[in-house]
C-alpha cells in the first residue's frame, strides 16, 4: 500500500477547486490513491499547474493510459502523477465522446508523455491536439482498428477460414 | 543542415567547410547483434557520428493488455514472465502483489522474506546480464563468460523454487505453489557465499580498467532534469543522481524492515550506470541475507502462502484430500468467488526501473483494464537525444548501458 495522506490529498483539491473553479468533476479516494476526474478542455493548465506550484510538485509522469467505457460511449486518459519531494500520488482522469476523441496533449509538459500518448492513440484512437508526431507506435501503420477497445474482439469467434483441427480445437 | 543539430564536435577534429554535408542513413536493428533484442534505430549519420536518430519499435508486440482482459487474475502471470524476461520473477511477484492490494489479501511476513529473496535475486540476475553486456559491447568478453555461470546458478535456484528457468511463473496470489525445498535453500546459500567474490573479479576486471573507462566516462550522460521529464527511473535515473527507488519510498512486501543503501552516481554517463547496477548486486546480497537471518529466526518454517481460501489456489494434495480445498479450487478455477469493483496502481522496483500495475476492475472474473507502466518504454524515448552528436559506437554502449529489454518495451 501506498502511504495514505489525507492532509495532501485535501490540499489537492483545494488548490485546484480554487484555481480552476467548475472543471473538476469528481474527485474521490480509490484505495490508497486521490482520483480527481477533470474537464478536458483545462488539462493541459491543470497538469502546468500541478508540476509548477510550489506546495504541489507533481514533477513526475509516472504513467499515463488509455480507457474505454462502451456504456457510457466515453474514452478516457488516466494519468498518474508523483511528488517526489512530497513522495505522494495522485491519479487525474479526463474523459472525451468517443464521437469526438480529441484531448490536448501533454508533451510539452512532460517529453515523456510523447509515446505514451502515441500508444494510446494506436490502441484506443485518442486524438492528441498538439502532439509533435503522432502515429501509431506498437502496431503496424496500416492497421484501421482501435485494439483496446472493448468491441475489438480478441479473436473473431466466427472466422471460417482457419481450420480448427490444425489448431487443437 | 537539420534543424537542431549538435555541431558542438565540429570545433575539435574535423575542418568546418561551407560545403553542404552528404549524411548517410544507417539501420541499426531490427535484427542487429548490437541492440539485443528486436527493435529498430534509423541513423541519420554524417561520417561517425549521429545527426538524428529514428526508432521504430514494436516488432514483438504480443497484445498483453487485451489478452488479459480475457483471462482470471491468475492466468495473466505468464503474460508478466514475458515482459522483462532476464528478471522474470520480479514481474511475477509485482502482479501477485497488486491483485492482493485489489482483494484485500494480507500475506504472512513469511512469504515477504521469501519474495524478498527471490526478486533481489532476480534483480542480481538482470544486472549480471546489463553490465556483462556493457563490456562485451566494449569489446571485454572474459567477464561476459565468467559471470554468466552465476546467472546460470541463479536460473536453477528458479528451477529448484518453480520448476522453470526463463520465463518463471513463480508463485501464485498469496504466496507460492510450494515450498522452498532444502535443495532450493542450500542453493540459496551457497550463492550467498560464492558469490561476492565472483562479482569481485568480474568488477576488477572492468572497473577500473584503462581501456573500459575511456569507452564507458562521459558517453551517453544525461542531465537529472531532462531524465526526470523523460520518466527515468530505476538504475538509469539514480546514475543520473536522484536516490530514487521504490523500494524506499513507498515499501512494499516488507522492505521497510530491510536496510540497504541506495546507490546514485552523478553525470549519468554509461560508466555511472554500470557503477550503479555494480553497487546494487552488493546491497541485493545483503538483502538477501537479512532476509535469510530473519527466516532463520521465525519460528514458522512451513507458511507459504496467505490464508485466505477465497482467492488463494489451495495446495494440490489439500485439493485431493480435503473438501474444503476442492470447492475453493473449483470456485477460484470456475471464477465463483466475488471480485470487488475498484482499481489500484502498484508499483515495484523492478530491475529497469518503476514497474507499475494498473489494474480496473468491474466485478468480473477478468480484469477491465490492466495497464502496464514498463519502465524501458518510457525512458527508451529519450535514446535519440543522449545520442545526438555521438559517434556511431558510443552510441551502442550507450544503449546496452540503458537496460532496455525487446519484450518490455513492446508489451
Amino acid at each position: 500500500m501506498f502511504q495514505i495522506k489525507p492532509e495532501r490529498d485535501q490540499l489537492v483539491v483545494t488548490k485546484l477547486s480554487d484555481n480552476f473553479n467548475g472543471s473538476i468533476d469528481l474527485h474521490e479516494i480509490m484505495g490508497d490513491m486521490l482520483c480527481i476526474t477533470i474537464n478536458k478542455e483545462v488539462i493541459q493548465q491543470v497538469m502546468l499547474y500541478l508540476r509548477d506550484e510550489k506546495e504541489l510538485q507533481y514533477n513526475f509522469l509516472t504513467t499515463l493510459c488509455g480507457m474505454h467505457y462502451p456504456e457510457k460511449e466515453l474514452l478516457g486518459v488516466v494519468y498518474h502523477l508523483h511528488s517526489f519531494v512530497n513522495n505522494h500520488r495522485i491519479r487525474i482522469k479526463t474523459t472525451t465522446a468517443i464521437s469526438d476523441p480529441r484531448i490536448p496533449t501533454i508533451t510539452t509538459i512532460w517529453p515523456s508523455a510523447n509515446w505514451q500518448e502515441r500508444e494510446t492513440y494506436d490502441f484506443f484512437g485518442i486524438l492528441f491536439e498538439g502532439h509533435p508526431n503522432l502515429k501509431r507506435i506498437l502496431n503496424v501503420d496500416e492497421m484501421t482498428d482501435f485494439p483496446l477497445r472493448k468491441e475489438f474482439p480478441l479473436e473473431d469467434q466466427t472466422r471460417e477460414d482457419k481450420d480448427n483441427s490444425m489448431f487443437g480445437r | 543542415m537539420a534543424k537542431g543539430v549538435n555541431t558542438d564536435y565540429w570545433d575539435k577534429d574535423i575542418v568546418k567547410t561551407e560545403e553542404p554535408k552528404e549524411y548517410n542513413t544507417l539501420n541499426v536493428g531490427p535484427t542487429h547483434p548490437a541492440t539485443h533484442g528486436v527493435f529498430q534505430n534509423v541513423m541519420l549519420m554524417d561520417g561517425e557520428f549521429i545527426v538524428s536518430t529514428e526508432q521504430t519499435i514494436g516488432y514483438i508486440h504480443r497484445a498483453f493488455e487485451k489478452i488479459a482482459e480475457r483471462r482470471p487474475f491468475y492466468q495473466v502471470t505468464p503474460l508478466t514472465d514475458r515482459l522483462n524476461y532476464c528478471s522474470s520473477p520480479l514481474n511475477n511477484m509485482g502482479w501477485h502483489m497488486t491483485v492482493e492490494k485489489l482483494l484485500g489479501i494480507e500475506t504472512p511476513k513469511r512469504v515477504d522474506y521469501l519474495r524478498i529473496v527471490i526478486m533481489e535475486l532476480a534483480r542480481i540476475a538482470d544486472h549480471i546480464i546489463c553490465n556483462s553486456v556493457i563490456g562485451v559491447d566494449s569489446g571485454a568478453l572474459t567477464g561476459f563468460t565468467y559471470i554468466f555461470q552465476d546467472r546460470e546458478f541463479i536460473y536453477e535456484i528458479y528451477e529448484e523454487i518453480c520448476g522453470s528457468r526463463l520465463t518463471t511463473n513463480m508463485g501464485r496470489i498469496g504466496g507460492f505453489e510450494r515450498n522452498f525445498s532444502a535443495k532450493a535453500w542450500e542453493k540459496i546459500r551457497y550463492f550467498l557465499k560464492t558469490f561476492p567474490a565472483k562479482l569481485k573479479e568480474f568488477e576488477t576486471l572492468l572497473a577500473r580498467n584503462r581501456i573500459f573507462m575511456d569507452r564507458t566516462v562521459n558517453v551517453g550522460p544525461f542531465p537529472l532534469d531532462r531524465a526526470l521529464a523523460y520518466g527515468f527511473t530505476g538504475p538509469n535515473l539514480r546514475a543520473c543522481g536522484l536516490d530514487y527507488d521504490v523500494r524506499v519510498m513507498n515499501p512494499y512486501c516488507s522492505y521497510e524492515e530491510f536496510d540497504f543503501i541506495v546507490p546514485v552516481g552523478q553525470s549519468g554517463d554509461t560508466y555511472d550506470r554500470f557503477m550503479v547496477r555494480q553497487e546494487e548486486m552488493k546491497q541485493s546480497m545483503s538483502i538477501i541475507q537479512q532476509a535469510l537471518d530473519k527466516l532463520d529466526i521465525m519460528e514458522d518454517k512451513e507458511t507459504y502462502y496467505a490464508s485466505d481460501p477465497r482467492f488463494v489456489l489451495p495446495p494440490k494434495e489439500k485439493v485431493y484430500n480435503n473438501m474444503e480445498a476442492l470447492i475453493w479450487h473449483f470456485k477460484i478455477v470456475m471464477g465463483e468467488t466475488d471480485i470487488p469493483v475498484g482499481e489500484v496502481y502498484h508499483a515495484i522496483e523492478a530491475a529497469n526501473g518503476e514497474l507499475g500495475y494498473y489494474l480496473v476492475s468491474d466485478g468480473g472474473r477478468t480484469a477491465s483494464r490492466l495497464h502496464f507502466r514498463r519502465p524501458c518504454f518510457i525512458y527508451y524515448q529519450a535514446y535519440p537525444e543522449m545520442v545526438q552528436g555521438n559517434m556511431l559506437s558510443d552510441a551502442i554502449l550507450t544503449m546496452s548501458s540503458m537496460n532496455v529489454i525487446a519484450g518490455e518495451l513492446d508489451a
